[in-house]
């Protein structure tokens, strides 16, 4: 229990451990810590914010689905139009188309019945022709009484 | 065992291994008359305390040292390799280490000092680490070191009272640089003149207070650490006395009662100084 020089050298050591753990030590122990807890703070924060993101970009796909659907209604809308008036328009078409065959088929017919009327005054005006023929027991100059003849088959 | 009664076992545990001056014409233990003053080992406790200050305890030099080296090597050790990714077990331990130290001097210091909290980091598991030693058996190394020829050895450098001196004259140091630093030489001289009493007829009276006040800091640290620590190196001894079936009984809870002293002795120590730091720190 002498007190002695043990007192100084253990000073010395002291200081000596102190300076070590204050240069060598220290720094970088706590810098690691307060790096990792930077880091976690950063984490946390990036966290929170990509859940916030996360929400926007919920609510933007939402609008955009809202808006596509309401375009795609806008679009079916107008081709149900469109198509109506295509339908509409070929109805129309063909109706048109109908009456003008109706029309030619009435004009084929109205001309064959007048080719036919014609036919049948040129037989009847030879049949009687050839009749008054036979009752005059003559013969009539068919070129004398063409106009006359005409005049009759025009009667007819 | 170099002792034959049990006063001798214990004034023999309790005496460090010696290396110093012995003066002109001094008769050893053995009869021997040193012609010229030198420099050797004790061979007795009273050669020991003949050497008076020109010597120094090898034992608890050494063993402080070791333990300081123990502590800085294993600490570095981390600070090199300290990851901000998960830390593994040793990281672990030391950044807990090193955040009880932060946590103290966050509470206790009141100033702005990188210094302190390194100061105080340094301060705890050193001494937990020599105090720590006092766990091992009391004649196991003694009696390894008597094989190797030494005849003393006493491996707590906490229970050497130079030991604690030591380590409390560098707080001690730190307190006067600080405070002069702070407060400059005038604030400081002042701070001692006028308090507790404000008023000029008191100052002589104030000095005497203040002046003992700020030199029982580092005694009062110092025998703290070294009354505890010395009085349980001495519960120790005796219980190494008793007959060997019995020693268990008592050994043992003391031990695990000296786990907590260890630990709370290092921790008032270091918590004292940082205090006694953080007043020094204050400018009024």
């Amino acid at each position: 229990m002498n007190i002695n020089l043990t007192l100084i050298g253990q000073t010395i050591a002291f200081a000596i451990f102190v300076w070590f753990c204050v240069k060598y030590v220290w720094p970088p122990i706590t810098e690691a810590m307060s790096a990792r807890q930077k880091k976690i703070a950063d984490g946390l924060s990036a966290a929170d914010r990509a859940s916030l993101d996360l929400e926007l970009a919920q609510e933007k796909a939402s609008k955009e689905l809202q808006k596509a659907k309401e375009e795609s209604a806008a679009l079916i809308d107008q081709a149900n139009k469109r198509a109506a008036q295509i339908v509409e328009a070929s109805k129309d078409d063909a109706r048109k188309e109908g009456e003008k065959i109706i029309e030619q088929a009435r004009a084929e017919i109205q001309q064959e019945r007048v080719q036919a009327r014609d036919a049948l005054r040129a037989e009847v005006a030879a049949i009687a022709i050839a009749g008054a023929e036979k009752i005059l027991e003559s013969s009539v100059d068919a070129k004398a009484h063409s106009e006359m003849l005409d005049k009759l088959a025009a009667e007819l | 065992m170099a002792a034959d009664t049990p006063v001798e076992y214990i004034k023999h545990h309790l005496t460090n291994l010696t290396y110093g001056k012995l003066p002109e014409g001094y008769e050893r233990a053995d009869g021997t008359v040193v012609q010229e003053a030198t420099w050797t080992m004790a061979r007795t406790g009273q050669e020991a305390a003949d050497m008076g200050f020109m010597a120094i305890h090898v034992d608890t030099m050494g063993w402080s040292i070791a333990m300081g080296v123990l502590f800085l090597g294993l600490f570095r050790m981390v600070a090199k390799k300290a990851t901000t990714d998960t830390p593994s077990g040793l990281q672990n331990f030391v950044e807990m280490t090193v955040e009880f130290i932060q946590n103290i001097v966050r509470d206790v210091f009141h100033g702005k000092n990188p210094i302190i909290a390194p100061l105080a980091l340094t301060m705890f598991v050193w001494i937990f680490l020599m105090n720590s030693l006092k766990l091992i058996p009391v004649d196991y190394i003694p009696s390894v070191a008597h094989a190797m020829g030494l005849e003393y050895f006493k491996i707590v450098p906490t229970t050497d009272p130079n030991g604690t001196f030591g380590i409390a004259i560098g707080v001690f140091l730190l307190i006067l640089f600080y405070s002069f630093k702070v407060k400059g030489p005038g604030g400081f001289a002042k701070e001692l003149s006028f308090t507790p009493f404000n008023h000029w007829s008191l100052v002589p009276f104030n000095l005497v207070l203040e002046l003992l006040a700020l030199i029982i800091k580092p005694v009062s640290l110092a025998l703290r650490l070294f009354g505890n620590m010395y009085a349980g190196e001495v519960v120790f001894i005796l219980i190494a006395l008793l007959p060997l079936w019995i020693q268990w009984t008592l050994n043992v809870p003391w031990a695990i009662f000296h786990i907590l002293v260890v630990t709370l002795q290092a921790f008032i120590f270091t918590t004292l100084a940082v205090v006694y730091l953080s007043a020094a720190h204050e400018d009024h």
